[in-house]
């Protein structure tokens, strides 16, 4: 095809070597998250060794500030990690079932109830974790209803671990219910009557075909779910009280109230560090292909 | 799906057993829409508050029913400019973030190059960083380099940064399926690369595109943790709510969130339905057999081409 190649290369064209071209096109993005995510990062370590007040900050090793840190707030983070494991727990257990539904049984209703799951991103984060604050109030019926059922002592929700639980698992449950929908929607139906077919029961197929295939799906909605909720500090500051404060709240105090950088810096170096743990130990568990879903070709 | 499976006449599957699966079966749709109430009811309850006729400054307990708010919806100055604030910066951002966004996902799915894995890389680490700490870091850099005020721009800034991965997932994801047939075929008819990318190209990956804007505009305009860091002085709406939220936030609040709820939602269905003619327009999924060179739609692309 002479011509095709020769209008390729037409003149008025920009000529970009065909091995420059993906760095042409990655340029623009990589530069701006490596100007303004990666480098912040080195300069909120370089911070966090620093010593001093504001004004007279001097770098120094000042190596206390990790360890102060960490004794000062050890509970904090024991707390956040707990808060949202168990968020995570329990949006697992609501979305499995809604993913599952809408993979399999919803028909003509499932652009309906997968719009039903964006739906409370549309509203903002804020205005929706406050909806709670109404919701969970002394006098709500759902308050009462719950203390009906002795889950509410002294008929009390709000500013309890239990409300900033139920918040997290709120806010962060569509991204559990839309990575194991689509892991539902991609799986092969004819697997699942293979099975039958070989005289497995439905409960069977289900524990042996279905669950195994939505495995990335589950591992992508815990990653997406865990990350986000162990660093929130808006549900614990709207839905808890002084005592159901996470590391997220001490971070935001530390760097926006009390301006101690070198504390915050250092604090919000340790809660990525221990993300990172957590989901590389996750991801060593449940395979990888996390987050991004799988690699294309 | 299982209920195609019929029991065979007088076989094992008895009565009992029929209803016990007929029970299970629904229990689990059951369980599914219980799910769908508890996804769905603050968003009542906002919608709810925004009729309240609140007695004192806090909107908490129902008391009566008042349109007044909505007449009003922009009748307080301080949250209109912040909910302007808003919107401009997400419009920003949104542009910003999705043309590069776009550019970074077709380099990633259309070519095959050295520091490919570490371009990945660089896309999902934001994703798996807690916001407070890319906030808390965007903070320390600005600190430090002490050259741009706090504002507007390091809003801009720090919105573009994490909307970026975001676009890049989405676009990439529906251009993984993308035929390139299409493009070779409109390269055959003298097309240079940039009328291909233009007049091919960018129009079918375009739902793509406004679906990875519309994840970025609703990222942004929803953020708080990273502009709560970054603001300075400036107000965004979820900034107006948090500082709001000490003194008893005004009804006015739950009409801005609902009008914004109404018209993502309105844009989400322009998005889906755009992305399905995208469909019926070309097949974007390739076919188990070597496609043909010139199938119909392709009769457009000629069209346009000349």
């Amino acid at each position: 095809m002479p011509r095709a190649t020769e209008s390729r290369r037409g003149p008025g064209t920009v000529r970009i070597g065909r091995r420059a071209l993906p760095y042409a096109l990655l340029a623009p993005g990589a530069a701006w998250l490596l100007v303004f995510f990666v480098v912040p990062l080195f300069y909120m370590g370089r911070l966090s060794l620093e010593s001093g007040v504001v004004g007279s900050l001097e770098f120094s090793w000042e190596w206390s500030n990790y360890t102060d840190a960490l004794s000062l707030y050890d509970e904090h983070f024991v707390r956040s990690f707990v808060y949202a494991g168990l968020a995570t727990l329990f949006a697992l257990l609501l979305a499995y079932p809604l993913a599952y539904v809408i993979a399999f049984r919803a028909g003509r209703w499932r652009n309906l109830l997968l719009f039903a799951v964006i739906a409370p991103f549309l509203t903002t984060y804020l205005v929706r974790t406050l909806a709670w604050e109404t919701i969970l109030a002394d006098q709500s019926p759902v308050t009462k209803a719950l203390d009906f059922l002795g889950l509410a002592p002294g008929g009390h929700v709000l500013a309890t671990g239990g409300a900033v639980i139920a918040g997290l698992t709120y806010n962060f449950l569509p991204f559990m219910v839309l990575p194991i929908y689509a892991s539902l929607e991609r799986l092969d139906e004819r697997l699942i009557e293979a099975a039958k077919d070989l005289y497995a029961s439905a409960a069977q197929a289900f524990w042996r075909v279905t669950l195994p295939l939505s495995a990335p799906g589950i591992v992508a909605g815990t990653l997406l779910t865990f990350i986000p909720a162990s660093g929130d500090y808006v549900n614990a500051q709207f839905l808890g009280s002084a005592s159901n404060q996470m590391i997220g709240n001490v971070v935001q105090s530390l760097y926006l109230k009390q301006a101690d950088y070198p504390s915050a810096a250092a604090l919000s170096f340790v809660l990525m560090a221990a993300i990172m743990v957590v989901v590389l130990l996750y991801i060593r568990f449940a395979g990888s292909e996390a987050l991004m879903g799988e690699e294309p070709r | 799906m299982s209920g195609a499976r019929v029991a065979p006449a007088g076989g094992r599957e008895g009565r009992a057993a029929r209803a016990w699966r007929l029970l299970r079966e629904h229990a689990v749709t059951v369980v599914a829409a219980l799910v769908v109430v508890y996804m769905l009811i603050p968003i009542a309850v906002i919608l709810m508050f925004s009729f309240n006729d609140p007695a004192g400054r806090y909107n908490f307990t129902w008391v009566g029913f008042t349109l007044e708010h909505w007449r009003n919806a922009f009748g307080i100055p301080e949250l209109t400019s912040a909910l302007w604030t808003s919107v401009r910066l997400a419009l920003l951002a949104t542009a910003v973030s999705t043309a590069i966004g776009t550019l970074m996902a077709l380099a990633l799915v259309r070519h095959r190059f050295f520091g490919r894995r570490a371009a990945n890389f660089l896309i999902v680490i934001p994703m798996a960083t807690p916001e407070v700490v890319m906030g808390a870091a965007l903070l320390s850099f600005f600190l430090i380099l002490n050259a741009p005020p706090l504002g507007f721009q390091t809003l801009l800034i720090a919105h573009v940064m994490f909307c970026i991965s975001f676009v890049v997932v989405v676009v990439r994801s529906r251009l993984i399926g993308f035929d390139r047939h299409l493009e070779e075929a409109a390269q055959d008819l003298g097309a240079t690369p940039l009328q291909t990318f233009r007049l091919v190209t960018l129009p079918l990956i375009m739902p793509g595109v406004l679906g990875g804007a519309m994840l970025a505009f609703a990222l942004s305009i929803d953020d708080f943790v990273i502009s709560n860091f970054n603001s300075g002085t400036t107000v965004t709406f979820p900034l107006y709510i948090f500082g709001a939220a000490q003194r008893g936030i005004p009804v006015e609040v739950n009409v801005i969130a609902m009008i914004l709820f109404g018209a993502t939602a309105a844009a989400m269905a322009f998005v889906t339905w755009q992305q399905s003619r995208a469909k019926q327009m070309a097949a974007v999924h390739p076919q188990p057999e070597p496609a043909p060179l010139l199938h119909p739609p392709s009769r457009e692309v000629e069209q346009s081409v000349e």
